[in-house]
């Protein structure tokens, strides 16, 4: 592999709070040397990429990918997956295990990395099931399935509802050094609603989520996190008490992080105007001052990460009646540009919001990337932050097309991402 | 009226020159209409009701119009009066009831558009038990649409029905104050009633439970109660609405009889409304659960008034989305 370097560029690295001009070398799939406002040596046979002044950061870590493969390949593939991942600036993302069959057994870890391996432009990272095909009821074989490489446990989009069960997988969790992610929904509170209690959902006659469905288990959840001592990660939470709650575990627990989607950092309630079903989301879409809250709670670090929430779904089970239709957006492709509206908003500053999606996530889930160090994997996207687009149906890289920014006009585009050292994307003008 | 007179006004009942084109393709929910637009309908309708009291009931302004009722869910009230409305019109009306056939197949709500879209029918009446699913087939189709009902959404035509009850035995809608009582939450007569008659700048009250409110309702009623003595002081109009039986037996409440005692409307109850206060009922009633059966057929109760009068809104509605001068 021919050494890379990268110079002219803004380099913008969250875990060490650099954000200057200069030039990164890359050799044998690592980063072997960083030169900030000064020379750098250019090995023989190197490729040499002007940057052109645009941000050279880590590349993206996702921690909420679904994938449809294996099972729903029809939705989405490790391939098509990495290539949208690769365009939006993703070099990694944690695959969801509700595919089919679920990813609960060590055997399918380990070829599901192997099989990503050959399909993925990006490294594929799978989260493992909690409970024995996401039922709730047993737990999963966590040291095995760490051994296989499992970066987390989590039971997807399902939400453990007996107490004791999530008291053990905590307990045991922690013999491992494994983080619990947990998406919160009291089962009970959240019924059949479909989207946010309140004004809105009256008017549309649909029935509403209360933030109760997730404060309440966000509260059970964080008191068990401290009695068992282990790492925990609220998977997303998307409402002002939400926050309020990770604040005040976070003064006494240090073990306790929080992400949150994109989609309830860049829109709300309203968006789901007459009856639009790409809105249909997990948590649902709050209202803005819930909108406004989180981002404030990304903006003083009470929220570690924020992450996609892809999850492909067909045509077939969008196209219906709001209530019927099935919940989940794509979003590997506009992660990052979205993420950017904060900031030229001036809602949230650049590194702020880039940590989020590199360093903390790596943090978290203990991996070598997620960071522009020496010896550190050569993951790294360059990107112009104020490029103007305009997300277009035909263009999407995902078999599924339900984004639910749609049309939206964004600002900021992936000019190249690279991964293990390798250029995996690089933008041309029919992007 | 006299036979006469009904003929007369029959005969000039929805002429386009009378009133201005109708500028709604479809009528999907009251939240659409101007207020205007609410007034003509209301108009239009008043000019429909001799057309079913004389004795030759036809009026075909839409003769040669095919009409499809495509009902979701099982109705026999509104779906008869859909189909006598468009038959007074003229129209050849054709009642699909889809829950038993293409869906069980698997079809989905977008499959049986099209199907019935290549049909060419000039108007769709739906009825759907997601709110939502009216508009939805709307966009899927080149025709006009009706909601007829989509789950706790809309009953556009049964607002309308119910606001032309009102006037014609009051004699006016403003200044009028009017209680809706029950099962708020997942009534779509609520809402539609609560948007039109905000809409007129009725006052209205909602009187239900506090678990049968729904989120936000204080932004749509002008008042809220969950007693209905305290709701029901002056009103002139109570509007009773169905409670729906699997919210009873300790779901959502604990018991019929707990609820007749403290929400079903009884003579003590309509003792602190205005003497002149009248009663009304969506339908099809519970009796001895939300009202008693002796105010349900008592004299009172301007029910079976509202049935025919949903028969005379039903024609105004098909008659001004499609006879000529609509922008259909």
């Amino acid at each position: 592999m021919r050494p890379l370097l990268v110079e002219n560029a803004r380099v913008v690295d969250p875990a060490s709070g650099t954000d200057a001009r200069g030039a990164v070398l890359v050799e044998s799939g690592s980063i072997s040397d960083i030169a900030l406002n000064g020379p750098v040596g250019v090995p023989d046979g190197a490729e040499v990429v002007d940057a052109a002044g645009h941000v050279l950061s880590p590349g993206l870590i996702d921690m909420r990918v679904f994938t449809g493969e294996p099972g729903k390949e029809y939705r989405e593939t490790f391939q098509s997956a990495g290539e949208a991942a690769a365009a939006g600036g993703v070099t990694s993302f944690v695959m969801m295990p509700d595919t089919v069959p679920t990813v609960d057994d060590g055997a399918l870890v380990d070829f599901l990395i192997r099989r990503a391996q050959v399909t993925s432009k990006v490294n594929v990272l799978p989260a493992a099931a909690l409970t024995k095909g996401l039922a709730g009821q047993e737990l999963t074989e966590f040291g095995l399935l760490k051994e296989a490489g499992a970066v987390c446990l989590t039971d997807g989009r399902e939400s453990i509802q007996s107490t004791a069960l999530l008291r053990a997988a905590m307990s045991y969790a922690a013999n491992f050094d494994m983080t619990i992610v947990h998406h919160l929904s009291e089962r009970g509170l959240t019924g059949e609603g479909v989207m946010n209690e309140g004004l809105f959902a009256t008017v549309l006659g649909l029935k509403g989520i209360p933030r109760e469905a997730e404060t309440i288990p966000l509260g059970r959840d964080l008191q068990l996190a401290a009695l068992t001592g282990v790492k925990y990660h609220a998977a997303q939470i998307s409402c002002s008490a939400s926050v309020e709650l990770v604040a005040a575990a976070k003064k006494r627990n240090r073990m306790v992080t929080a992400g949150v989607s994109i989609n309830n950092l860049a829109l709300n309630e309203n968006d789901i105007g007459r009856y639009r079903t790409f809105f249909k989301l997990s948590p649902p879409l709050r209202a803005e001052y819930d909108r406004q809250a989180v981002i404030e709670g990304l903006r003083n670090g009470t929220i570690d990460t924020i992450h996609s929430d892809h999850d492909p779904q067909d045509a077939e089970v969008k196209r219906q009646p709001f209530a019927e239709a099935s919940i989940g957006a794509i979003g590997l492709e506009t992660l990052l540009a979205a993420a950017l509206r904060l900031v030229h908003s001036g809602d949230v500053d650049l590194l702020t919001v880039l940590r989020a999606m590199t360093s903390r996530p790596a943090e978290i889930l203990r991996l070598p990337s997620g960071r522009i160090t020496r010896g550190a994997p050569a993951d790294l996207i360059l990107f112009d932050p104020d490029y103007p687009w305009q997300v277009a149906e035909h263009k999407i890289r995902s078999r599924s097309r339900n984004t639910s920014f749609e049309g939206a006009r964004l600002a900021g585009k992936v000019m190249r991402t690279i991964v293990g050292g390798k250029t995996v994307h690089i933008h041309t003008e029919e992007d | 009226m006299a036979q006469d007179s009904a003929e007369q006004a029959a005969s000039s009942a929805g002429s386009s020159g009378d009133f201005p084109p109708f500028r709604q393709r479809h009528l999907l929910s009251i939240a659409d209409l101007q207020q205007h637009e609410i007034i003509d309908l209301l108009d239009r309708a008043e000019r429909m009701v001799p057309v079913s009291r004389q004795e030759r009931k036809l009026h075909p302004t839409l003769a040669g119009k095919t009409q499809i009722n495509l009902f979701f869910e099982p109705s026999t009230r509104t779906q008869s009066s859909f189909e006598i409305a468009g038959k007074r019109l003229g129209a050849l009306v054709v009642n699909m009831s889809v829950k038993t056939s293409s869906v069980s197949k698997g079809e989905t709500l977008i499959d049986t558009a099209a199907t019935l879209n290549a049909m060419r029918p000039d108007v769709l009446v739906v009825r759907h038990s997601a709110a939502g699913a009216v508009e939805l087939l709307s966009q899927k189709v080149g025709c006009s649409v009706v909601n007829a009902g989509d789950g706790a959404h809309e009953h556009p035509t049964q607002a309308l029905l119910d606001a032309l009850t009102i006037r014609n035995h009051k004699g006016r809608l403003g200044g009028l104050t009017v209680a809706i009582c029950g099962d708020i939450a997942n009534s779509r007569v609520a809402r539609s009633n609560l948007l039109l008659l905000g809409a007129l700048h009725v006052r209205t009250r909602v009187i239900a439970p506090r678990n049968l409110l729904p989120a936000g309702i204080e932004h749509l009623a002008t008042e809220v109660f969950t007693d209905m003595n305290e709701g029901l002081k002056g009103v002139d109009v109570v509007m009773m609405l169905r409670l729906q039986h699997e919210r009873a037996n300790g779901k959502m409440i604990p018991s019929i009889r707990e609820y007749y005692r403290f929400f079903g409307l009884d003579a003590e109850k309509l003792a602190c409304a205005k003497p002149e206060a009248i009663v009304m009922h969506p339908g099809p009633m519970n009796r001895g659960v939300e009202i008693d059966p002796a105010i349900a057929d008592g004299p009172r109760s301007v029910i079976t008034d509202q049935v025919e009068m949903g028969v005379a809104v039903r024609m105004a509605v098909l008659d001004a989305l499609l006879s000529q001068g609509a922008a259909a």
